[in-house]
Formats: structure tokens, sequence, C-alpha cells
């Protein structure tokens, strides 16, 4: 009798852990980047070098920025936790390297969408975290507020291996004046040569200007040009060939968006779990079985929203309150004038 | 037995053929299951983004293999001047260290010190931000030699303007010919009749005024283009015509001289205490000059110990130079390795590129080198 209860425990434990193995691996099988997630317990993430509210890192190493909330939303619907992110910074140079080569799982730089890297250079785009356009920085003292008032010669610094080199040059053959482009592989150099006087205008997104004028000797003698010279829909980016990762990746970011749409926030999440909104409900993973398609527990949605904060949060905390840009303008919900207009999570 | 002998040689191979396969399969499925094609249709794309400086005609409409052009180009500029400068530099404070002079041989040795132990990056910001930033605006720039202005935008000089220039370059070569026989001719004179021609003065003579006849009867004519100051708006000046060299380019030279010319320095150092005493001695006793000394005893003599570690630094300048991409400078590596890679995202094929430009003139300087060491070493009869 003895002998067949073990051999009987056996069998139901072997049962089980084939079971609990078929399950917990049916998603993460068809996801390499998933599984080895899930096996080192961390989000391998590709920041930026250092850009006030997209990412930049404190004196303590901590990450902060839109584009490090992107992250953070993924590790905390994969791993259960927020914090579990690894940061490598990149230049501009770098990034698309690092994320083919399996460096990184996610890039999230404050890089531009366009046809070319989503269909050439296999990476795919996910969604846009931020929707900017390029812009141009001067001297207050020159005068000059608007960008028809360059005249030929004038020096531009900028970072190399960016949209921003090729915008650069199509509004300077339309507008028929002669540049002289000076660009950098980093922005700080970049920030440095402009601010002593070497280039007339720095030029990158209007994002970018306004958080690298915090880094200038006096922040208040330059400004931002009015003129928007270019559309850069900003967002994160992942390796081609890994549906499941690139799903969840984008998932995450459009939980955080959606979350907003629906006056989620970190504060009262749980208490949204009983909301007539089924909608709702199903954000917060009451409702459906949303996170079984990607292999993820039911609660992935609600751990992002409580751990991350929705869209609008982040932004707060990263971008208006830290005096970037007080004004959210495009990145604004669709319902409230905004571009920020995510498929429904359901 | 003969075998025996080949056997771990072929493992050898086999085993580097078999990593080699290993690494460019994985690299193959990788690039497959990314979407990645690999090929090197893109040099013949339009390249659409700018350079700063170009010794070529360049705008973003050429072919991103133009654009590698400009940049092998710059980078053979930068390491031609650095290459030069250091030599000379090189040579002189090599010499001055051993001068009799305390203070010229304390001076020479307080440069080599100083310049050879601190990083080449951190010399390279230096030149560039520190340095550069406190030169004066263009409109603030004072006038140098009454035509050319040092400004924080780069030197503004005066840009010639020539009629005619190739019939003036060819009377140059010309010239150099002539030099080239007058001077052989001179030796043979001086062996066979113990006579010493001016061999300087004639030569200067030939270079200097053959040209110069062109100007009077070959209808050559030299202009210059002088910069001149323009507002662009309340703050912001730049200068029109004339002939500008980025502070990028300054910069980089600068610190490419100033570093490599130490350790040359040292080589020089090194080549002529390496030549026996007896050898000054038994100069200075027949009645020598000191110059003399150095030039038609040491210095033949020494180079044969010169030349081969300084080949080394030759080659270091050049890889070295790669580090312009720091200050903007649109070198090899910033223009092709930067902007066209990311542009383009053809990692691979661009890496693979630069490093086998940069192998091609590595080896060239080798073989130059190589050669003239092989001139100027004892020949054994």
């Amino acid at each position: 009798m003895f002998k067949y209860l073990k051999q009987l425990t056996s069998l139901v434990a072997m049962v089980a852990v084939l079971f609990a193995f078929t399950t917990e691996t049916m998603a993460a099988k068809k996801s390499k980047t998933l599984k080895n997630t899930q096996k080192k317990g961390f989000v391998r993430c590709g920041v930026s070098q250092g850009l006030p509210g997209f990412s930049n890192a404190d004196a303590a190493g901590n990450w902060t920025g839109v584009d490090v909330d992107v992250c953070r939303a993924v590790a905390a619907a994969v791993l259960g936790d927020a914090n579990k992110v690894k940061f490598t910074p990149l230049s501009a140079k770098e990034r698309f390297t690092a994320l083919t080569s399996g460096e990184i799982d996610i890039l999230s730089r404050n890089t531009t969408w366009t046809l070319s890297r989503d269909a050439d250079i296999g990476l795919t785009f996910v969604g846009v975290n931020f929707y900017d356009g390029q812009g141009f920085m001067v001297r207050k003292d020159s005068g000059i507020t608007s960008t028809s008032q360059f005249k030929n010669g004038i020096s531009a610094c900028t970072n190399i291996g960016t949209t921003t080199e090729l915008n650069m040059r199509d509004f300077f053959n339309s507008k028929g004046i002669s540049y002289e482009p000076v660009a950098f592989e980093k922005a700080d150099e970049v920030v440095a040569a402009y601010d002593s006087g070497r280039c007339d205008t720095y030029t990158t997104d209007k994002s970018g200007l306004a958080a690298q004028r915090t880094k200038m000797t006096n922040p208040n003698d330059h400004i931002v040009l009015p003129e928007t010279i270019s559309k850069e829909p900003l967002g994160p980016v992942v390796r081609q060939g890994d549906a499941v990762w690139e799903d969840i990746v984008r998932w995450s970011l459009n939980v955080m968006i959606e979350a907003e749409e629906y006056g989620i926030n970190s504060t009262n999440a749980d208490s949204m779990k009983t909301s007539d909104n089924p909608q709702i409900k199903r954000l917060v993973g009451s409702e459906g079985e949303l996170g079984a398609a990607f292999g993820l527990d039911n609660d992935w949605s609600l751990r992002i929203i409580k751990q991350v904060g929705n869209y609008g949060e982040s932004y707060k905390r990263n971008i208006a309150d830290t005096g970037i840009l007080p004004d959210r303008g495009p990145n604004q919900i669709w319902t409230k004038g905004g571009l920020l207009y995510v498929p429904p999570a359901r | 037995m003969k075998f025996k002998k080949i056997l771990p040689q072929l493992l050898t191979l086999l085993f580097i053929v078999l990593i080699f396969g290993f690494f460019t399969m994985n690299a193959q499925e990788n690039m497959d299951t990314r979407g990645i094609e690999f090929g090197f249709g893109f040099l013949k794309q339009e390249a659409s983004f700018d350079i700063q400086f170009s010794l070529i005609d360049y705008d973003g409409s050429h072919s991103y293999a133009r654009a590698y052009l400009v940049g092998l180009l710059n980078t053979l500029l930068v390491a031609f001047i650095g290459i030069i400068l250091a030599t000379l530099l090189g040579a002189v404070v090599g010499i001055a260290r051993l001068s009799p002079n305390y203070l010229i041989k304390k001076t020479a040795s307080f440069y080599i010190e100083f310049f050879r132990n601190i990083p080449l990056l951190l010399q390279i910001f230096f030149w560039y931000f520190a340095a550069l930033r406190a030169l004066p605006m263009p409109e603030d720039a004072p006038l140098l030699l009454n035509s050319s202005f040092m400004t924080i935008k780069g030197l503004y000089a005066p840009a010639p303007i020539w009629t005619n220039f190739n019939i003036f370059f060819i009377t140059l070569i010309i010239a150099m010919i002539l030099i080239f026989f007058f001077s052989r001719y001179a030796k043979k004179k001086q062996e066979i009749e113990g006579k010493q021609l001016p061999v300087l003065l004639i030569s200067s003579t030939i270079f200097i005024g053959l040209p110069l006849l062109t100007f009077l009867i070959g209808g050559v004519d030299l202009s210059f283009s002088f910069p001149v100051i323009r507002q662009m708006s309340q703050s912001s000046y730049t200068f029109d015509g004339g002939f500008k060299i980025p502070p990028e380019l300054i910069a980089l030279t600068l610190a490419l001289t100033l570093y490599t010319a130490t350790f040359i320095a040292e080589n020089v150092r090194a080549g002529i205490q390496g030549i026996g005493k007896g050898q000054k001695e038994a100069a200075a006793s027949i009645g020598l000059t000191p110059s003399q000394v150095l030039k038609l005893v040491i210095m033949p003599q020494a180079l044969r110990i010169i030349i081969p570690p300084t080949t080394n630094q030759y080659l270091n300048l050049t890889k070295n130079s790669s580090l312009a991409a720091a200050i903007a400078y649109p070198d090899l590596v910033l223009v092709f390795a930067g902007t066209a890679m990311m542009q383009t995202g053809k990692a691979i094929e661009i890496v693979g590129i630069t490093m086998a430009t940069y192998l091609t003139i590595s080896l060239a300087i080798s073989l130059l080198m190589n050669w003239y060491n092989k001139r100027i070493a004892i020949q054994e009869k």
C-alpha cells in the first residue's frame, strides 16, 4: 500500500511538473526573449546617455523619464516588479546595433519611427510614447525669433546618427540657405560646443532642446524657435522576429495610455476592480483573460498601473513637473484634443 | 614523419576555419530572422546628409560611396599633417633633450613627460573645448598677418585664386626633378673631384625661380580672396570668402601632433644615444662643426635606430585620428562608421569596409617606411 502511495505521489508530482511546465511556457516557448527575461530576472533596456525627462540617471544611478517608464512597465508586467530593469545607456549611433545584436531587448531611447528603420534594419516599432518634431535653439541676444531670419553661413550643432541630420539638410536646402553642419557623437559635446559659441544654432527634437536647455550655463540665454520642421514620433523599439515580446511591449505602453483615458491611476487602480465599466475592469484585470495571450497572469496590467502609473502620471512626474515641457501639446489623450489614441485593450 | 609535422598545423587551420564558419553562419541566421539583408548596394544610394568639411565636391545628393571618400580623405589629411608636424617637432625636441643647455634640456623633457602621460582623448577634448573656448567670436577676432582671423568658428585665411594652375604645378614638378638630378650630379662630383657645390643655394634657386618664371611668361596668375566679416543676426557673425579651416581639424591636429611627437622625440634621443661616443669624437677631431657632426655622422647612423619604432608611431597616429568622432571632425569613423552606418543600418558591411580601410592605410605606411629603412640600412659589401 505504502509502495503504491509513493508511486502515486511521484506520478502526481511528475504530472504537476509537466503541467506547470506546459502552462508556464506556452507563450515563453514562442518567445525566446520572454523566456530569457524571466530566467535572468530583469528586463534589458537601452536608454539615452542622459536626456532629462526621457531617460536620465540621478547621482545615485536611479533612472527616471517617460522612456524609462516604458521599460519599467514591461518589467512590472513580465516580472512583477517595475524596478527589475537593467538600463544600458547608448549613443544614437550604438542604439540599433545594441538591439539587433541582442545586448538589449527593448530600445526606449527617444527614437524616431521611420519607414526605413522599421522595414530595413531588423527592428519593429511598437508604438509612440511621445509626439515630437525637430526645432532650433538660438541665443536670445541674436534677436532671432523665427527660422525665417536664418542667413547664409549659419553653423548648426547636432548629433550624428539621427533623423535630425537628414531633416536639417532638407530644411536648409528648401530655404536655399547655406549652412555648416557640426555633428558630434554624443549629446553632451553638442551642448558644450553650442554653449561655447561654436555654433549659431542647436537643432534636434524639440523635447530634446527643452531638456538640454537645462544643461546650458545660463538656460535663460537661449530660446527654442516656434517652427517645427519635421514629424518625430518617438517610441520604443524591439527586435524583429519575436512577435510575443513585441506584443508585450506594445500593450504595456498601450495600457498606460488607455488607463489615463479611463481615469485609472496608481492610487485608485485597486478600487477600480469593482467598477461598473467593463473596459476599466478589463484594464485592472478583474474581467477577461487578457494576460493569457502573452503567457502572463491576469494582473499584469494592474501591476503596470500601480507600480508605474498611467501615461499622464508619468508625463507629469518626468516632463511637466521638471519644467521641461509643462504643456502637453500633442501628447494629450485624444479625448482631450491630443494625439494619444491607442487600440482598445480587450 | 612529414605528416606528423603537418598534422598540428592542419588541425589548427581546420579549427580556425570552423570558428569563422560558425560565426558567419550564426550572423547569417540572426540576420535572416531579423530580416536584415547583406549587401553593398547601399553604397550607390543617395547619402542625403551633409558633411561639414570636405576636400572634394560633396553634398547630400551624392552617394554613400562618395561620403566614404570624403571621410577617407579627411582621415588621410589629418594623418598626413599630423605625421609631418609630429616628425619635425619630435626631431627638434629629441635633439633638444640632449642639448648641453640646461634650460632647453629640461623644457624638452618636461614637455615629453607631460604630454606623453595624459590620455590622448583627454588632450583632444582639452584642445577643442578649453583652448578653443578661449578664442574670440568672429566679431572680436584680431586681424592676423593682415589677412587672417582666428576665431572660435575656425581659422579664416585668404584663399588663393589661380589662373592656369596646371602650368604652375607642372613647372613645380619639373623643378623638383631637376633638383633631384642636380644633387646626384653634385654628389658624384664631390666623390670624384672632392669639390663641393653650393647644392642648397642652387636647388632653392631652381625651386623658387622656375615656378616664378611662369608668372612672367606662362600666363599664370595668383590673387587672393580675403575673408570679409558679415553680420548674420544681432549677435552672430561669419566670414565670407577666404579659406576656412574648421576648429575641429586644428584641435585634432594639435592634439595628435603634440602627443605623438613625444614618442618620436624619445625615439630620436634613443637613436642618437645609440651611436658610440667615439663616432662623435672622431668626427669632431677631423674638424667638423657640431652641426656637421650631427648631420653627416650621427644622424645617418641614428636613423637606422629611429625609423622602425617611429613607423609604429606613424601607424598609431593614423589610427588615433579616429578619435576625431568625439569632437565632430568628419573623419572616416564619424562620417562612414557613424552617420552612414546609422542611416543605412548596414553595420557588418560598413564596419568591415572601415576596418579594411584602416588596415590598408596602415600597411601602406608600413611598406613605405620599410622601403625607406632598407634604403638607409648599412649596405654590406
